[in-house]
């Protein structure tokens, strides 16, 4: 009898959790501006109330899908009873209805941790960020409830259901949203953060320090989203391309680019109480993007390859939240950003003005990629052009801002804070710069053809990665070696994290140039049995057989791949035919090397026998996620560093102290 | 038929046969024309113009039908000798300017290029009048000693 009932009982829990949230956005914030402290004080256990509860709604939403309770039309129209048991679990958001349940379970995960870890806050601000993050998740429960509504049942249950989209039954694909919504909804902390400091009137040192964990997470889980999201089109459409510049994938890129540049001055708000309205910005535009990222996804407004919903009344839901929350906080902002007063004072040659510079770079940068991708939409709507903004458009003017970044970064984290000189800062960079051109003049005469594009790639990596060793290699003083390794070790771990994130970002450069330039591809029909030799390897066609796999027929080939003579690996890459949702994908085989990859695609039988196939070597292609995960591992060391967690000398040190540096 | 209607009807016949056909794999071996030079040609032109039934995909990458005829389209007029910038005409002449991923430089478009330098140079203005004024404020009299900022400082461990 219960268990007939788990998926009303989750509903419940959701439309109670709508109501919990309704009083905790109303209540705590009438209370901060009267000082009530009862008031104020039921934030927090409405904040875990409704964290519990949606996970219960989550829970119920996840056990339909493990049942395959099919009088659930979510569950119907996206799992089937072959899939295996990973998929049905990950199909609880592989679709419209689940993944915004999802999102709404990670945002009141990060209300409910503000409420446990927040014990440092003051009251009031505590109680006016938890109100305002619970304001974010009215509108959400709201969207979900009345447009969008995971729990419908139908009357006549069908005996199986339609399949998961087959593209998305796949670990790479199956854990890149979870990751991209930590960090998209990591997000409204920052935003949440914003608008109570805005509310409250004061913006200090402490503040920077309360809000850059949270942005830090955001980043870090976006990083990691975004690396999942670029690898899984690498092995899974079929010819190697890791990004398209696809309006999906901007719209993750954009919040990126925003954390990134405020995770930066946030740093500047809380060592030099310096850029603190800049910062408030950021802070709001940063969870801005997520929300039109949010949009663009499930709007399907721009349609590409990844937008499955598409339906405008929920497009127009999401515009009115948009429209709301950044129309609110934007006017706050205009009200009260003039009273941030700032206090460190700068010279224009020093780490203030080169993080200025960064976050104008960022900023601008991100603007870019946003108007490239509302361009086509804006065009036909005013302009009666139809037309198309693609890779080509985004890497021309993209890519000038990564290089840019890229030169200035190692020489704006040597200079010193308030006023520094430009010859001091470059003295002990000498040994990069030098490591640099080298290489690059290496590249330049080694490659074939003539690409400026891989050369500068590993000039700009070389310079990014160097600078950061010989960062850290500075902080350890002019004494002896064994004391300078010991006191590099016990530096903090948020120079570590700097250092650490840098060089990440260093190596995604350089693998984003040395694939794109130094990839080849050779195509041709293979008959079975048959040799062929590419860049060096001799590869082979000994077979291809039918595979039959739990919800798909698959044809397979047996490739040996051998160099000089000597084995290296058998591959197989595959052609699948999923029977129920009548889709076929291609299953491309790789051997993930240090240096290469080796990328064969199973092509058609050919008419004349024979079976097409391509074959690819992508060099550093590993180097690119490596890249990302060591900005993301970063992020991690910087979050673990002592003053997060010791935060209680930031309250310490709130009032009107000088900033400790 | 317009560009439009053209582009609204392949898009349905691409909603309705591509789960039934099989994916054929972007180029295809029969396609690739025997002179390596004309061939890489094509496979750079290719990469400009976007498939008209996929979503955000160039032809060059696109399994769709309608991809492939494009593709042979482009080789067949490189073939008979137009330059590249006059296989593009072709295209578009034909499909619209739609089909071009990276945006021509007129009319609104120009709206699109200058946008970012345009930005750039008002972010970098702003921030340049920002970090002169700041330079030009007097230094706040420090509220504690050189020694009780460095007892400050190692109290908190930095």
């Amino acid at each position: 009898m219960i268990r007939g009932m788990i998926v009303e009982l989750g509903h419940f829990a959701l439309i109670l959790a709508f109501t919990v949230a309704i009083v905790q956005t109303i209540v705590p914030m009438i209370g901060a501006h009267y000082g009530w402290r009862g008031w104020m004080a039921l934030a927090e256990p409405a904040a875990t109330a409704q964290f519990v509860l949606t996970g219960f709604a989550f829970a119920a939403l996840t056990w339909a899908f493990v049942t395959s309770d099919f009088s659930v039309q979510l569950v119907y129209q996206n799992s089937h009873t072959l899939k295996p048991l990973i998929y049905k679990v990950t199909g609880v958001w592989g679709n419209h209805e689940g993944s915004l349940l999802l999102w709404v379970l990670i945002l009141t995960l990060f209300g409910a941790c503000a409420a446990w870890f927040g014990g440092n806050l003051p009251p009031r601000l505590k109680a006016r960020v938890l109100a305002v993050q619970s304001s974010i998740a009215v509108a959400f429960f709201a969207f979900i409830l009345f447009t969008s509504n995971p729990f419908l049942r139908t009357d006549m249950p069908p005996m199986d259901g339609r399949d998961l989209n087959p593209l998305l039954q796949d670990p790479g694909l199956a854990f890149h949203p979870p990751f991209l919504y930590l960090g998209y909804v990591g997000l409204s902390m920052a935003f949440s953060f914003a608008v109570a400091a805005l509310i409250e009137g004061r913006v200090d040192a402490a503040w920077g320090r309360w809000v850059r964990p949270w942005t830090l997470a955001a980043w870090v889980f976006l990083t990691i989203g975004i690396a999942l999201g670029s690898w899984w089109a690498y092995y899974e459409l079929g010819w190697g391309g890791f990004w398209f510049w696809d309006p999906v994938e901007n719209a993750s890129f954009m919040p990126w680019l925003i954390a990134a540049a405020l995770l930066h001055s946030a740093i500047v708000v809380e060592k030099r109480e310096a850029l603190k309205s800049w910062t408030i910005l950021l802070a709001i535009m940063a969870f801005g993007f997520s929300l039109i990222g949010t949009f663009i996804v499930r709007s399907g407004v721009l349609t590409s390859v990844h937008a499955f919903a598409n339906d405008p009344e929920r497009g127009v839901f999401i515009l009115m939240i948009i429209a709301l929350f950044m129309g609110g906080a934007l006017t706050l902002y205009a009200a009260r950003a003039s009273a941030m007063e700032a206090k460190g004072v700068f010279s224009t040659v020093s780490r203030e003005a080169a993080l200025v510079a960064n976050n104008v770079l960022l900023a601008v940068s991100c603007f870019v990629v946003f108007i490239g991708t509302i361009w086509p939409l804006v065009a036909e709507m005013f302009f009666d052009r139809k037309l198309s903004v693609g890779p080509p458009f985004f890497d021309m003017a993209f890519t000038p801002f990564v290089i840019a970044l890229a030169i200035l970064l190692p020489i704006g984290s040597m200079l010193p804070w308030k006023r520094g000189t430009l010859s001091r800062a470059m003295r002990p960079l000498m040994p990069a710069l030098v490591l640099a051109v080298a290489l690059m003049a290496l590249a330049w005469a080694m490659q074939t053809g003539n690409s400026a594009l891989g050369p500068l790639g590993l000039m700009l990596g070389a310079w990014v990665v160097s600078g950061a060793l010989i960062d850290l290699w500075q902080r350890g003083g002019r004494e002896g070696l064994g004391l300078r390794l010991r006191r590099i070790s016990r530096l903090p771990r948020a120079d570590w994290g700097k250092a650490v994130a840098h060089a990440g970002f260093g190596i995604t450069v350089f693998a984003v140039a040395g694939l794109t330039a130094w990839q080849s591809e050779d195509i041709r029909v293979v008959q079975i049995g048959e040799s062929f030799e590419h860049r060096g390897y001799d590869i082979t066609l000994t077979d291809v057989q039918r595979i039959e796999g739990p919800n798909y027929t698959s044809t397979m080939g047996f490739m040996d791949v051998s160099r000089d003579g000597r084995f290296i690996a058998t591959l197989t890459p595959e052609k699948r035919n999923y029977f129920i949702a009548q889709m076929p994908t291609t299953e491309a085989a790789i051997q993930y090397r240090f240096w290469r990859d080796i990328y064969l695609v199973l092509g058609d039988p050919q008419d004349g026998g024979g079976w097409a196939v391509r074959t690819y070597i992508k060099p550093f292609a590993n180097w690119l996620w490596a890249g990302c995960i060591i900005m993301a591992l970063g992020g991690v060391l910087s979050l673990t560093d002592r003053r997060f967690r010791v935060a209680a000398g930031a309250r310490r040190t709130a009032p009107d102290a000088v900033p400790a540096e | 038929m317009t560009a439009a209607t053209l582009i609204r009807a392949a898009a349905l016949a691409c909603a309705l046969a591509l789960p039934v056909s099989g994916p054929a794999l972007a180029v295809q071996p029969d396609e690739v024309l025997d002179d390596p030079v004309l061939e890489s040609r094509a496979r750079e032109i290719s990469r400009g113009l976007r498939c008209l039934v996929c979503r955000n995909e160039a032809i060059d990458e696109s399994n769709a039908d309608l991809a492939r005829d494009m593709r042979l389209l482009v080789r067949e007029r490189l073939v008979e000798g137009d330059s590249d910038e006059e296989v593009v005409a072709f295209i578009v002449d034909r499909y619209g300017e739609y089909v071009l991923l990276q945006p021509t430089m007129t009319g609104s478009n120009l709206a699109l290029w200058l946008a970012a330098p345009a930005m750039l140079l008002v972010g970098g203005g702003i921030a340049v009048v920002y970090l002169r004024r700041r330079k030009a404020r007097p230094e706040p009299e420090a509220t504690l000693t050189p020694e009780e900022q460095a007892r400050l400082k190692d109290l908190l461990g930095d």
